[in-house]
This record gives structure tokens, sequence and C-alpha cells, in this order.
């Protein structure tokens, strides 16, 4: 609000050339006391979303429900099915003969869990989104191939686009770059 | 392993020692693993040969169309199926495809979560091979109905009939199971896609690659929050995997075994079924995998060590599959039943005997080359092996299947199978579209992992600091 006149900016990139100067640099800047900041790499490391401040995932929760969803509508589908809408006589088996049901109650808990964790890890991480600002930094285009980023972002309370930079500076990346909104 | 054996004096086999202890060649850094995959999708020119085996393939998928069309408007009875032998190449191909695409769950699944490192460049190519064989597998029992539209009976839906399908038949299991099992595997497959289509995105010189990449990516940035759910999911989808995988072979086998038909009821057919469908897939995966990465280069990613540890599965897996054959013909004789011990006779020596005794010959002898260490190595005769074992686990379920059916308890009601034209065009047409589908695979799709393979860089790993 104070200068109406420059772009809006999203946050600072400092670019890295491996992946321990990344994790270095994510806990420099937690130490440093900044909050608001992601990591990007081109393939997952171990340490980094805790070095960023990202402990938990809800996800094994997710699929622990719909795995059980999809239990218990497998099997009260098939005891509904063979006692209540359509019973007929197989071999003089009872109606509910719960062991024949276990196969499909066993698929349909494989699929619930199997959906919850791919739509669940979908949804919590946003995806599919169609517009990200870091995509408007050109060189983010190396972060799916070999170069590391990591972006304190502006709403972050303690950012201050000279402050910060001269902070991320300290950190001795490849190059610091303004990210636009 | 390379000092274990200082016998060796000539430098090739010195040479090829190292390499079969590499799951990566030396000197690959994040860049150049990045350039040298996504180059065969975004860069490289499409040869001749590519063009040539595609259409060569596709030709064969018309005549799948052709078969599939004649069979639609006449009815299964161009098919040499007939009463007794109402299952004959239909289920048989079934079982030989849904067996195939084992593997490829096998090998993204089971070895990822056994921290086997060497499956990164093979996972994603079995899995498309899974995919793809699954697909393949779905056609048979589907146009056996006779009425493929009416197929959505099989599934419990309200419907103005008023009935329902029956949950203590086998047959609906096996709905449940594989259409659950293509439903995973296709999501499985997706998601470890998404990391590499964002690379093809990124690196993609043209504008209709960027959309379509961009697109399928769906917006992929490699955020460390990101990495974390989608490392997350991927465990737990391989724990899921990997119980289904083996239920999906077992309920087939339940196909047969609740039957009561001789060389069918027996209750050694779910391990053994499991078994055989890893012992076909790593099979598949071979034949697949050694030309591929002769024609693309990609001795760096697939060395020998990868062709020869597929080779020391299919080594177990076969003596798994050969213990099922001896139990089965000691039952069939310890049992005291004469119909079982007949159905065996009949087996080895009836009319179908020579089709038994090349399946014995496929199966159990001559993949016993793979106990030598110069077989293993080997990659020529990896490749005639792999096919060797394809043609006897196919052979494998066609015995099963059309020996117990066409002499069953009376002879009066004995019969023979003698396949038509259109049971091999329709079997041959599969083969053609599954091999199409692999090529445009191969050509638009990164068919090695890209971000496992950096995970695998010495410069992947991070000391620890605070």
């Amino acid at each position: 609000m104070a200068e109406p006149l420059l772009p809006p900016v999203y946050g600072l990139m400092a670019e890295f050339e491996d992946p321990n100067q990344l994790v270095a640099a994510a806990h420099r800047a937690r130490e440093a006391g900044y909050r608001r900041m992601d990591a990007y790499s081109p393939l997952p490391i171990e340490e980094l979303h805790e070095a960023i401040g990202f402990e938990h995932t809800k996800l094994p929760l997710i699929v622990l429900i719909g795995g059980i969803v999809g239990c218990l509508s497998g099997f009260l589908l098939q005891l509904w099915v063979s006692a209540t809408a359509y019973p007929i006589n197989i071999a003089g088996k009872p109606f509910n003969s719960w062991p024949a049901f276990i196969p499909v109650t066993f698929e349909c808990t494989i699929l619930g869990a199997a959906l919850a964790a791919v739509f669940g890890m979908l949804a919590l991480n946003g995806l599919p989104q169609p517009y990200h600002p870091v995509f408007n930094v050109a060189r983010f285009a190396l972060a799916s191939r070999n170069r590391f980023f990591l972006c304190i972002e502006a709403r972050d309370r303690q950012f201050d686009l000279a402050e910060t930079r001269r902070f991320l500076e300290t950190l001795e990346p490849r190059e610091v770059t303004v990210v636009a909104d | 392993m390379a000092d274990v054996h200082p016998s060796h004096g000539d430098p090739a086999a010195t040479v090829n020692t190292a390499a079969s202890r590499d799951v990566i060649a030396p000197g690959h850094t994040f860049g150049t693993i990045t350039d040298k995959i996504s180059s065969i999708v975004l860069t490289q020119r499409t040869s001749i040969g590519w063009y040539l085996g595609f259409l060569t393939a596709g030709a064969f998928a018309v005549l799948l169309l052709i078969s599939l069309t004649y069979l639609t408007v006449k009815g299964i009875g161009i098919w040499g199926n007939d009463i007794p032998v109402g299952w004959a190449f239909d289920i048989t191909n079934f079982v030989w495809w849904i067996g195939i695409g084992h593997a490829g769950t096998l090998i993204s699944a089971i070895l990822l979560l056994l921290k086997q490192t060497w499956r990164t460049s093979i996972n994603r190519f079995a899995e498309a091979m899974t995919l793809f064989a699954v697909a393949c597998a779905g056609i048979f029992p589907l146009f056996h109905t006779g009425r493929p539209w009416l197929a959505y009976w099989l599934f419990p839906y309200p419907n103005t009939m008023g009935v329902w399908p029956q949950f203590r038949s086998p047959l609906i299991w096996d709905v449940f199971a594989v259409s659950t099992y293509a439903t995973v595997s296709a999501l499985f497959w997706f998601v470890g896609l998404i990391p590499d289509l964002a690379t093809l995105r990124d690196r993609s010189q043209s504008r209709v690659g960027r959309m379509i990449y961009g697109m399928l990516a769906m917006g992929w940035r490699g955020s460390a929050r990101h990495w974390h759910r989608y490392e997350t999911a991927y465990l737990l989808l391989a724990g899921i995997a990997t119980p289904l995988v083996v239920s999906v072979h077992t309920v087939v086998s339940f196909d047969f075994a609740i039957a009561i038909l001789p060389g069918w009821h027996t209750t050694i057919f779910p391990p053994y079924f499991v078994a055989g469908a890893i012992y076909s897939g790593f099979a598949m995966v071979l034949t697949l995998a050694i030309p591929i990465r002769a024609i693309y280069g990609l001795e760096d990613f697939i060395t020998l060590r990868h062709l020869q540890n597929m080779a020391k599965v299919m080594l177990c897996t076969g003596l798994i599959v050969a213990y099922g054959y001896t139990i089965e013909a000691f039952m069939s004789w310890y049992g005291g039943n004469r119909y079982e011990g007949f159905m065996m006779w009949n087996r080895m020596t009836g009319p179908y005997a020579p089709f038994y005794w090349a399946l014995i010959a496929c199966n159990v002898v001559i993949p016993q080359l793979l106990w030598f260490r110069r077989i293993r190595t080997s990659v020529p005769a990896l490749f005639i092996l792999s096919l060797i074992v394809n043609v006897g686990m196919w052979l494998e379920r066609f015995i099963i299947i059309v020996t117990s059916l066409s002499r069953d308890f009376t002879p009066s009601a004995w019969g023979m199978f003698r396949p038509s034209f259109w049971d091999w065009s329709t079997f041959f047409g599969t083969i053609g579209l599954f091999v199409m589908l692999i090529f445009l695979f191969c050509r638009f799709l990164p068919m090695i992992s890209i971000f496992e393979m950096r995970t695998l860089v010495p410069e992947a790993k991070v000391e620890h600091e605070i």
C-alpha cells in the first residue's frame, strides 16, 4: 500500500546448486525468524519439509478413513443386496454368508484407500493449480531439472524487500530474484 | 563382488562385473539424467524404426478391431469354444495378460517397500506394461459375455429389472478385483508421472507440448510441502497395492479353484497362480526392457544389474511354479481320487500332451539355465529365455483350462477344442494393441522415472547439519 507504483511482490527467491545448500539455507532462514517460506526442488529431500517448518500431514488419516468407508460400504452393499434387496438361495447358504463377502469387501477397502490417497494428496497440495507466482521467475523452469530454490514470501511478518534480500545474499545463492505476484 | 572372483583375468569380464553392480552408470548429474531421459520424448527425432514398429503393431491392433467387430455381429460362435470347452483362448488370454501385469505392481510397490533402489529405472515402464496388459486382459471376459454392451450388468446398480449380482460367486469377485486393480494401477502410474510431467512442461520447446504436459502436470512446482505429502501418498499407495496385487491373482485362481472340475478344484491354486503371474510378468519386463535399452541407448540406467536381478526373480518364482506342478501331479496320485488321477494322466498322455510337455520344458526345464552366471549376464540369452517363459506361461493357462474342460467326469460329455482363425486373430490382436501402446508410451512419456533417478545421484544425499 505504501508503494503503489511498484508491482505487487509475492516474495524473494534464492537459487542454489545443490540440496545441501538448500537445506542449510532453509534452516538459516528459520533461525533468522522467517516463517512464511517454501523450498522447491527437482527431487524429494527428506529433511527439507522439516527445515521450512512443515511437520505433519493429515494424509495418513484421510487414507485410513477412505479405507474404512470403502470397507464398510462394500460389506454393507453385499449384505443388503444378498439379505434384503434380492435374497436368493444359493446352494443352501445363509443370506448373510459373510465369508463369501470378504473378497469384495477387501477390494472395496483397497479402492477407497487408494482413491483417498491420490485425491487427498492432490487436494491438500491444492492441485490442479493453473497459476502460481513462482512461475513468473524465468529460471524457475530449472526447479524441475537441477536447481534448488528457497522463496521467502512477502506475507511473512518480517519480510522487507531490501532487508530480506540482504539476508538471502548471505546464504551464498547463485542469484536472488524478486517474484512478481 | 568383483573381488570375490579374482579368477576372471580378461578386462572385459572386469568391466562386466563392475557394470553389473551399479544401478546407474557413474558420472551422471541431476542435469544429465533429466536431459537424457526427457530428450527421448522432446528432442530426438522419431526414428524410422519407431514408425515401422508402431505401424506393424498397429496393423495387429486393427486386426483386433476387425475380430471384435465380427464377433459382436456374429456372436462368440466364431471362436472355437463349444460345450464342453466353454472357456478356451478367451480365459487363457485373460489370465495370461492379468498375470503379466502383476510384475509391474510388484516392481513399483513391493520393491519400493523393500527399499530396492534398482527398481527405480524399470518401475515406470513396468507400470505402463501393467496398465496395458490389464486393458488387453479386460477385452476377453468383456467380449466373452457375448453381449458386451450389457457388461455393466456385472456391477451392482439399482435397475428396473430388480435383480442384483450374486456375491457368493468368484466371478463377481473377479469383476471387483480386476476393476480395482485397473483403477489403482492407473492412479499409481499417474501419481508417479506428475513430477516428470512438470519436467517435460518446463523443458518442452513447442507450445502444444507445454500446454499438454502443463495440463497433465496440474501446476506441480516441487514445493517441499508438496513433496512431503507426495512421498507419503506414494508410500501409502505402495502399501495398499502390495496386498492388492496378491489378491487379484488369488481371486482369478478362485474362478477355477471353487469349481468342482478335476484339475481346477485345488487349494494350491492361489499361491501358485500368484507366483506364476510374477514369473510371466518379469519375463515380459525383460522382453520389453532389453530391446528398449538397446534402441534408446539406456544402458547407463538399465544396467546389467537390473537384468540379473530380474533373472533371479524369474528363477525364484519359476521354482515356486515348478513346485506347484509337482504338487499337482503328486496330489492327483496321492489323493486317490480317480477323476483327479485321470485328469493328470490325460494331461501327460492325452490329446493335449505335447502342449503339457512343452509347458514343462518352457517353464521348468529351460529356465534352470538361469542358475549360470554366464547366462544371467548375457543379454541375448536373457531375451530368448524371457520369450520362452512367456510362451510357457501361456501354455500353462491353456492346459489348466482346456484339458480339464475337455475331459470331465463322463466320457459321453467329452469334446475337443480347436482354435479358429478368430481365436488366433483376437489373441495376436491384443499383442498388437499392447505393443502399439508401449510404442506410444515410449514416444510421449518419460519411460524412466526422472525424479526417482535423480535421487540415485550421489549429490542427492543431504548430510545432516543444523
